[in-house]
């Protein structure tokens, strides 16, 4: 029989990791991403990685991070996958210092860890501030060591369209457009590994990159894959808002000594290095003794928003806080932050060494994503998923410094697993459904040129943004959310009347933007709606209509299924696997 | 304030065999606008000053944060990326226009691929036994951890390359950026073994020794990476490199 061919879509850390651990174990990779692979939304990460490597002596364990994740996630994820990530944690950063990442290190050279939220440990490897980037960069590196040893053909500039299905619903390949020819094409494959990333653009305005539209992860489930916890949404509690996107400020300023502050009087006049600390109002160290600045991403967002909104304590009326570094020396805050702290004084013009930053939180990063089984494979034969594009490690609030560990974790996973898959498959019969599909897309295609409406699919995606980010992330309301679904209905109804500004054929950005916003609305329904049924706060899912976590109802997964039928998608709730730590009530207000 | 504008003048070119032209664009000022975000305001409503209908411009993005290295392209001449340019920070009207160097796609697009090829040919990476467990790494200094890390943070926007005068078909130079490269897995603990063979790579035309020390690249770096100390470090190796090759030869 042939080699297998498995096809990775996706190049940041989930999918360039696949792509290792398939290329060493001596199979064949074809490598799809819309951007060239070193510039994937990985880069982005800044704060660092988790792993309990104890080397502060302090008593860390696997099994500690283990309880920190799943307590973080307000135990929702499922129990046997996030152990199996966090016992694997200290040789992935291993691998990843042999890789050569520049990680900073202590007096003797050995890896150097700092304190993130939602634990007490100093449990987070990084390389300044800029530790996705570094991360991302390693694994590249080594992706093109096997591309020139021929075993990885990339093919970027090339957007995933579709799964292709055979008459028994088994992956047989991926239809995929080339954005600068406008060709539309089909790829064999045995087996196909998406990774994808998050959906921050159905939110407009989020801390993720351009390419994070969910369109792939839409498009396959259009196709009849499971989409999981859809309605967890990290909202991040320190961004900087901006005209074209929210720039995330790490997590790790505040693992570095970052205090979150408000004037206690509002509209204080004076310079704020004048104002005493007395009248200075530390609301999360006040609110939460024991994790202070570091409680998790969710408890922090939602103070800084009873801060602002309930308590009218914004800066100046507006909707934004002090995130302070500047009692921090110079040389310490550029050592371990040089990278955040330039990005704040080139967007914003002031120097974070001096004065505090302003910042507000922002949609930053997808807890839910498809459903897979723990050997990473969706409920679609043959298709795969790792990385953010996934739903199973983060439960219903990510820890900080966890999303690298479980790209790359994942990735790993998956690679062998789908060659152990591709090694199995038995030959399809016909051409694997690759002509039905291609005429599929191309109907699409056709159809999307041609159209003569009057709807422009930019200021379609603005509604679709403000909508969501309206009624869809922090605090969410019945109401709310019924509203916001009936408004992505709406936009559904006027897409069908979109109009192409431009009709060419040649790196054509309008039409492959078209073709995501489609996918983005039907993925917007699944997160609105699932927030709907969901009747509890839980994580980063909060009803003031259903303050309590209610285990008897919900302590379940989410998981959609798409209908092609105005109702929309159906939804289903199954079981979580416990079967490690007993769920217990999520508190940082004390020790747990 | 309510009435203030953004006057941006684009080269726009259809294809590579189309012909050039530039299209001006008055668009309402927004405080924090950066290119970016005004090119997202012309895709919204692709209409230029004059109210003729004109397409969204077709530019390359992503991070919009100076880390992914994307958006590299000439705003008043000068190259830079779009996503930090902030409008409030520019004079009017803003001319932009794709890099000059590299092939052009579209609009703002070209290729740059030629730069991950550069990578391939000098081996930059760390060549590890394998992604299985094999314990810790390397015992690094933190000041040797702080000399590689500049090094380390190069975006790959080939701004350096850009603006160097002997990066062009005749010399076939490589350009600063994978210089760089070659100097930062040179002195990795483990990523050594393959210096001889980088320096080699460095060595024949389109080498090192084309750089005319126009120091162009050090000043147009967003990520202030040392290039030039870079390339004399290395050129002094590569020249080692050659006298060792000469005598063993």
């Amino acid at each position: 029989m042939a080699a297998p061919r498995i096809i990775v879509v996706g190049g940041g850390l989930a999918g360039l990791s696949a792509v290792i651990k398939i290329a060493e174990a001596g199979g064949t990779v074809d490598l799809f991403s819309i951007v060239p692979v070193k510039r994937s939304h990985s880069v982005c990460a800044q704060g660092g990685i988790n792993a309990a490597k104890n080397l502060k002596g302090e008593g860390d364990t696997p099994a500690l991070h283990f309880d920190d994740t799943i307590y973080g996630g307000d135990f929702l994820a499922n129990q046997t996958p996030v152990k199996a990530m966090c016992e694997a944690a200290p040789a992935i950063i291993d691998l990843l210092d042999r890789m050569g990442v520049p990680f900073n290190r202590t007096p003797e050279g050995l890896l150097d860890f700092r304190r993130f939220g939602g634990t007490l440990f100093n449990r987070t490897a990084f390389a300044g501030a800029t530790t996705g980037q570094q991360l991302l960069y390693a694994l590249d590196e080594q992706v093109r060591r096997h591309e020139a040893a021929g075993k990885v053909k990339k093919y970027e500039g090339w957007e995933f369209l579709s799964a292709v299905l055979d008459s028994k619903g088994v992956a047989r390949g991926i239809t995929a457009l080339d954005l600068r020819t406008m060709e539309l094409r089909s790829f064999a494959a045995d087996a196909i590994i998406l990774a994808t990333g998050g959906i921050g653009a159905i939110f407009g305005k989020s801390t993720n990159s351009v390419v994070c539209t969910g369109s792939a992860q839409s498009a396959i489930f259009q196709q009849g894959a499971y989409y999981a916890n859809g309605e967890f949404i990290q909202v991040h509690p320190t961004c900087i808002p901006g005209e074209d996107k929210l720039r995330l400020m790490s997590e790790s300023a505040r693992g570095e000594g970052g205090r979150v502050w408000v004037p206690r009087t509002a509209g204080d006049k004076r310079p704020v290095k004048q104002i005493p600390a007395a009248e200075r109002f530390y609301f999360l160290e006040e609110w939460y003794p024991k994790y202070g600045n570091l409680v998790p991403r969710d408890i922090a967002t939602r103070a800084i928003h009873r801060v602002v909104y309930e308590l009218g304590l914004g800066l100046d009326g507006q909707p934004m806080v002090y995130l302070d570094l500047s009692h921090i020396d110079r040389a310490t805050l550029d050592r371990k932050l040089g990278g955040i702290l330039d990005i704040y004084e080139k967007f914003v013009g002031d120097d974070p060494h001096d004065v505090p930053m302003k910042i507000f939180p922002g949609m930053h990063y997808t807890m839910g994503g498809l459903w897979v089984d723990f050997n990473q494979m969706t409920n679609i034969p043959g298709i795969f998923a790792a990385g953010e594009c996934e739903y199973q490690y983060h439960g219903a609030n990510r820890l900080g410094a966890n999303s690298l560990l479980s790209c790359i974790f994942a990735g790993f996973h998956a690679g062998p697993n789908a060659l152990q898959y591709a090694q199995n498959l038995p030959a399809a019969q016909g051409d694997g459904g690759h002509a039905a599909e291609i005429a599929r897309q191309a109907e699409i295609n056709g159809r999307l040129l041609k159209n003569e409406g009057t709807e422009n699919p930019f200021k379609l995606w603005r509604e679709l943004g403000q909508n969501m980010t309206q009624h869809v992330t922090v605090t969410r309301y019945n109401k709310g959310l019924q509203q916001a679904d009936d408004k992505i209905v709406e936009l559904l109804d006027r897409y069908r009347n979109v109009n192409l500004s431009d009709r060419s054929q040649w790196a054509n950005t309008s039409f492959a933007f078209a073709r995501q916003l489609k996918n983005m609305l039907e993925l917007s329904r699944v997160v609105a709606l699932g927030a709907l049924q969901r009747d509890e706060s839980r994580g980063a899912h909060f009803k003031p209509d259903f303050p309590e976590r209610n285990d008897e109802q919900f302590l379940k997964t989410t998981k959609a299924s798409f209908t092609g039928q105005p109702a929309g998608p159906r939804i289903e709730y199954e079981p979580v696997d416990i079967q490690f730590i007993k769920p217990r009530p999520r508190r940082y207000d004390a020790a747990k | 304030m309510a009435n203030k504008t953004v006057s941006l003048e684009i080269k726009r070119q259809a294809s590579p065999d189309d012909p050039a032209v530039w299209e001006t664009f008055e668009l309402d000022w927004r405080p924090g606008m950066n290119v970016i975000s005004a090119m997202m305001e012309i895709a919204a409503n692709p209409v230029t000053a004059a109210g003729r209908p004109t397409t969204p411009v077709t530019y390359d993005s992503n991070c919009l944060e100076e880390i992914c290295g994307s958006c590299a392209m000439r705003i008043n001449g000068k190259a830079r990326m779009a996503c930090s340019a902030l409008i409030d920070n520019l004079d009017q009207p803003i001319r932009v226009e794709p890099l000059s160097k590299f092939p052009l796609v579209r609009d703002l697009q070209v290729d740059r691929s030629v730069l991950f090829e550069n990578l391939k040919a000098v081996q930059a990476w760390v060549p590890i036994d394998g992604t299985y467990d094999l314990g810790s790494g390397p015992r690094v200094f933190p000041q040797q951890q702080e000399a590689s890390y500049p090094l380390s943070n190069c975006i790959s926007c080939t701004c350096c390359m850009e603006v160097c005068p002997q990066f062009n078909e005749d010399t076939g130079f490589v350009g600063a950026a994978t210089i760089a490269q070659v100097k930062l897995f040179n002195n990795h603990p483990t990523g050594k073994v393959l210096k001889e063979e980088r320096l080699r790579a460095l060595a024949g035309d389109g080498g090192i020794q084309e750089c005319g020390f126009a120091q162009n690249c050090v000043e147009v770096c967003p990520k202030q990476i040392p290039l030039t100390n870079a390339i004399s470090d290395i050129s002094r190796d590569v020249l080692l490199q050659k006298a060792k090759d000469l005598l063993r030869s």
